[in-house]
């Protein structure tokens, strides 16, 4: 009798919000963004770059304003400006004597704030709280298409170039030495951070879209030592993460954004105690094969 | 003569110049080397041996000065494969996922295609090579898993792999077990016999004295270089470990 009652909450649950077409379409919207974040947080947290990620997501927000207010894609104006960051902390960095980290840091939140200056200066529909936060719910057809558009260029630009970018990430002189293009892959992962950091601020907004970047490859190295697992498991984390979120957020009314990257916190802690070989509680022993 | 001879020179550094943001940590650095020959680098921390490698690999581009490998520029080189570079052990991350045979295919990427999927000979290259340095065993082992010596003789693998007719080896015989070492040891005889290059970075005397034919004793700049008999001698080794800085001697425009 209980189970039964039970079984009914779960598949009311999970099947409820199914009902409304915005939450169907939220929720695969979110998981290919989920997707997409997931595949490249393993290149950058190999590579060290959450910092980059944070300062390239922070940065888009004067492009994503200008955009909105030109009527044009959003997404030209983030990647601009995406790029742009990363050559401005480049170009600062080389002539000057300030260290890099103090560099990001500072040419990310002078975009941030030019930014929220331009959203407050042009009167438009631009609706600051869904670019800082996310409004996955609310997402629209044109949206949906640039969406599909960068995600599935991301997929196939990490895909093709799989292997020289684990070496650029893993040994980068070597990949000089052998005549590979170097510049050409730093751009190269530059540009698809730049591109999943536009279709990530839909889903968990500018502020948060670092943690759809970082958190899911962070959970996955905990838990191999293959490249390819490494991925698959990001991926896996990323859309459950999305998934749960954006259902604990129609059920629990809470903030769409803070929810996703919230669960996927909660499954880093978990890999962070639990992992069989690099978790705080080692249980190797239980599981000899990893 | 020279000039009819410079493509006898597997190495022909001249007069190399490397700064980094306008502090010099490299000048008129002059090196020429046959093929067959072992020649160590020899210096302080700091001395300048890795920016040696880097500029030799093209890793940093040198502000002054020329070098030639094989007679051709060092694009070439890399695109040749000339070169194969032996990271010392702080140089790379022992923490990333992936195992011996994806590190020694590595050595590989450089004459595949695009996507590098490896042919036929490329696994054959790899399998050879992991042969070689007797780690057929623990090919599959994340290189997470492994000790320093056996990490080492990976990167040796990819060397090998690689068909390079030079090998840079930053210190080689730091940090590796016995078994390693006297594997690295067969190796250089090995490699000397098929006429391979060799310049390797080293703190310890007793491995100079006892492989390298040339020695190279920098110090921001060539101290001295010539026959290990006649270079490595007690003053050259106190001018080149206790010698003062470029800067200190001629002034910072030095």
């Amino acid at each position: 009798m209980d189970l039964c009652f039970l079984s009914t909450n779960i598949t009311s649950f999970v099947a409820d919000p199914l009902s409304h077409e915005f939450m169907r379409k939220a929720l695969l919207m979110s998981s290919l963004v989920a997707a997409v974040c997931g595949f490249l947080s393993s290149y950058l947290t190999l590579k060290g770059w959450a910092l980059m990620g944070d300062a390239v997501s922070h940065s888009v927000m004067p492009g994503v304003v200008v955009a909105y207010a030109l009527g044009l894609p959003f997404s030209l104006g983030a990647f601009i400006f995406g790029v742009g960051s990363v050559a401005l902390i480049g170009f600062v960095k080389q002539k000057s004597r300030v260290k890099e980290d103090t560099v990001i840091g500072l040419v990310f939140t002078g975009f941030f704030a030019l930014g929220i200056v331009l959203v407050s200066k042009i009167k438009s529909n631009i609706d600051l709280h869904s670019i800082l936060f996310g409004s996955p719910l609310g997402i629209s057809l044109s949206d949906v298409k640039q969406t599909v558009f960068i995600s599935l260029l991301v997929v196939i630009l990490l895909s093709v170039f799989r292997k020289d970018l684990i070496l650029y990430c893993f040994d980068p002189r070597h990949a000089k030495t052998v005549g590979i293009n170097v510049l050409f892959l730093h751009y190269l992962l530059l540009t698809c951070l730049s591109l999943a950091a536009v279709v990530g601020l839909q889903s968990v907004g500018i502020v948060l879209v670092v943690a759809m970047l970082i958190t899911p490859g962070a959970t996955a190295y905990l838990l191999t030592d293959k490249f390819d697992n490494m991925t698959i498991i990001s991926v896996i984390s990323a859309i459950i993460s999305s998934v749960l979120g954006i259902y604990f957020s129609f059920w629990f009314d809470l903030e769409t954004g803070g929810s996703i990257v919230l669960v996927q916190t909660f499954i880093f802690l978990f890999a962070f105690l639990f992992a069989p070989r690099y978790g705080i509680f080692k249980f190797k022993k239980l599981f000899s094969s990893y | 003569m020279d000039e009819l001879n410079y493509k006898s020179y597997r190495i022909d550094a001249e007069n190399i110049c490397v700064d980094y943001h306008g502090k010099v940590a490299l000048y008129d650095a002059n090196l020429r080397l046959k093929a067959g020959q072992i020649c160590g680098l020899v210096g302080m921390n700091g001395a300048g041996k890795t920016t040696f490698f880097n500029a030799l690999t093209g890793f940093v581009n040198i502000s002054k000065g020329k070098i030639r490998i094989n007679g051709e520029s060092l694009r070439i080189a890399q695109q040749d494969q000339s070169i194969a570079y032996v990271p010392q052990s702080e140089g790379i991350d022992s923490q990333f996922p992936v195992s011996v045979w994806d590190v020694v295919m590595m050595g590989r990427y450089g004459s595949m295609n695009i996507l590098r999927s490896p042919r036929e000979s490329d696994i054959q290259a790899v399998k050879d090579a992991i042969e070689r340095v007797d780690l057929m065993e623990l090919s599959s082992t994340p290189i997470a898993n492994l000790s320093g010596g056996q990490r080492k003789r990976t990167f040796l693998a990819r060397a090998i792999a690689q068909r390079a007719s030079i090998l840079l080896l930053d210190e080689p015989f730091a940090g590796v077990d016995i078994r390693t070492e006297k594997l690295i040891s067969e190796l250089f005889i090995q490699f000397k016999n098929e006429g391979k290059t060799i310049l390797l970075s080293t703190h310890d005397m007793i491995h100079v004295r006892e492989f390298c034919d040339l020695v190279l004793l920098i110090n921001k700049t060539v101290v001295a270089y010539g026959e290990t008999s006649e270079v490595f001698t007690p003053e050259n080794i106190t001018s080149t470990f206790g010698g003062m800085s470029p800067d200190v001697l001629f002034g910072p425009e030095s």
